[in-house]
C-alpha cells in the first residue's frame, strides 16, 4: 500500500508498552512498516524524547498515541504537536484503538480521531457486566 | 507538615512523582521551582494536567521560591518540591536555607559527557561539583527513583 496521504501513528509510552502494542498490532493485522512506530521514554530525558518524536513528525499527518493523559510521554506529545493541524494526540491508548487505526488511515484527522476515541471506549468492558452502583 | 520531598527530576510532574511518591506521601501541593516554566503559562497548563484533582500546583523561579521556602517548611500543607536540575536546587539551598533537608535525585538522564551512575541517574563532573556544593549547604543527598527502590547515598554516587 502506498503511504502517500495516509495518517501515520506513533505510540509513545512508558517501559516496553509501545513496542509491545505495536508488535501485537503487527501480529494481528499484518500491517507493518511505517504505519505505526513505537517510541519509549525509558531512560531518556524529556529533551531526548521530544527530539526523537519530532524526527518522526512532519512527514505526513500523524497521530501520537500515549498511554496516560498526563506524565512525561503526554507532556512530550502535547509539546511537539502543539502548533500543527497535521498532528493529533490520543491519550489512553489500547489495542482496539490501534487495530482500528491501521485500517482507517485514509480518513482525515477530523474523522479519524473521534472514531478512534469511540473505539477505545467500546474496547473497555468486563465479564460479567456490572451495573454502576447507585451514587450515595 | 513540612515539605515531604525535595526532588531533582528533569520530568518534573510525571507518573513516578504523582503515582509513585504522591500515592504514598499524599501531598496537597506540588511546588515546581523552575525559571523557564514559571515564565510559561502554556507549560504550566501542561504540567498541571498531571496533578490529581484537589491538589495544587505552584510554579515559581528559584529566586521567588526562596522567599516562600521558610513558609512552606513551616506550613501544615504537605508539599512535594521539584526542580528540573541541580542548579535550581542549589539556588534554593544557598545560605543554608535548606539545612537538614534531604534532596532526592530521581531523574537526570543521559546527555553528552554524563556517565551512568544508576539507570535513572547520569552525572558529569559539573553535576558532581553541584552535588558537593549542595552538601556543603547542609543538605543530605540520596538517589531513589521510587519509594520501594533502594536509596543510594551521595558517597556511593560520587564513587
Amino acid at each position: 500500500m502506498s503511504e502517500a496521504g495516509l495518517v501515520r501513528g506513533v505510540v509513545l509510552a512508558h517501559g516496553s508498552m509501545a513496542s509491545g502494542l505495536v508488535d501485537a498490532v503487527r501480529r494481528i493485522s499484518g500491517v507493518d512498516g511505517e504505519a505505526l512506530v513505537p517510541l519509549t521514554n525509558d531512560g531518556k530525558s524529556p529533551d531526548t524524547v521530544r527530539n526523537e518524536l519530532e524526527e518522526l513528525l512532519g512527514k505526513a499527518p500523524t497521530i501520537v498515541f500515549t498511554d496516560l493523559p498526563s506524565g512525561s510521554c503526554a507532556v512530550s506529545a502535547r509539546f511537539c504537536c502543539r502548533d500543527s493541524g497535521e498532528e493529533a494526540v490520543v491519550f489512553g491508548v489500547n489495542l482496539p484503538v490501534l487495530l482500528d487505526f491501521v485500517f482507517h488511515r485514509d480518513l482525515p484527522l477530523s474523522e479519524l480521531v473521534p472514531r478512534l476515541l469511540e473505539k477505545g471506549r467500546e474496547g473497555l468492558s468486563s465479564a460479567p457486566e456490572y451495573s454502576r452502583p447507585p451514587s450515595t | 507538615m513540612p515539605i515531604s520531598l525535595f526532588r531533582v527530576d528533569e520530568r518534573l510532574i510525571h507518573g513516578q512523582v504523582v503515582v509513585g511518591w504522591g500515592g504514598q506521601l499524599r501531598p496537597s501541593r506540588y511546588l515546581v521551582v523552575d525559571a523557564l516554566v514559571a515564565d510559561s503559562e502554556w507549560e504550566q497548563e501542561l504540567y498541571s494536567l498531571g496533578v490529581p484533582n484537589g491538589v495544587e500546583a505552584v510554579f515559581l523561579s528559584p529566586s521567588e521560591a526562596r522567599k516562600f521556602l521558610p513558609e512552606w517548611r513551616a506550613s501544615e500543607a504537605k508539599s512535594v518540591l521539584l526542580t528540573k536540575n541541580l542548579e535550581a536546587m542549589l539556588d534554593l539551598a544557598r545560605g543554608r536555607l535548606m539545612e537538614g533537608e534531604e534532596v532526592n535525585l530521581g531523574g537526570l538522564h543521559s546527555q553528552a559527557d554524563r556517565r551512568e551512575v544508576l539507570p535513572y541517574l547520569f552525572l558529569d563532573e559539573k553535576d558532581k561539583d553541584l552535588l558537593r556544593q549542595l552538601e556543603e549547604e547542609g543538605v543530605l543527598i540520596s538517589a531513589q527513583d521510587l519509594p520501594g527502590s533502594p536509596k543510594v547515598t551521595l558517597a556511593v554516587l560520587l564513587g
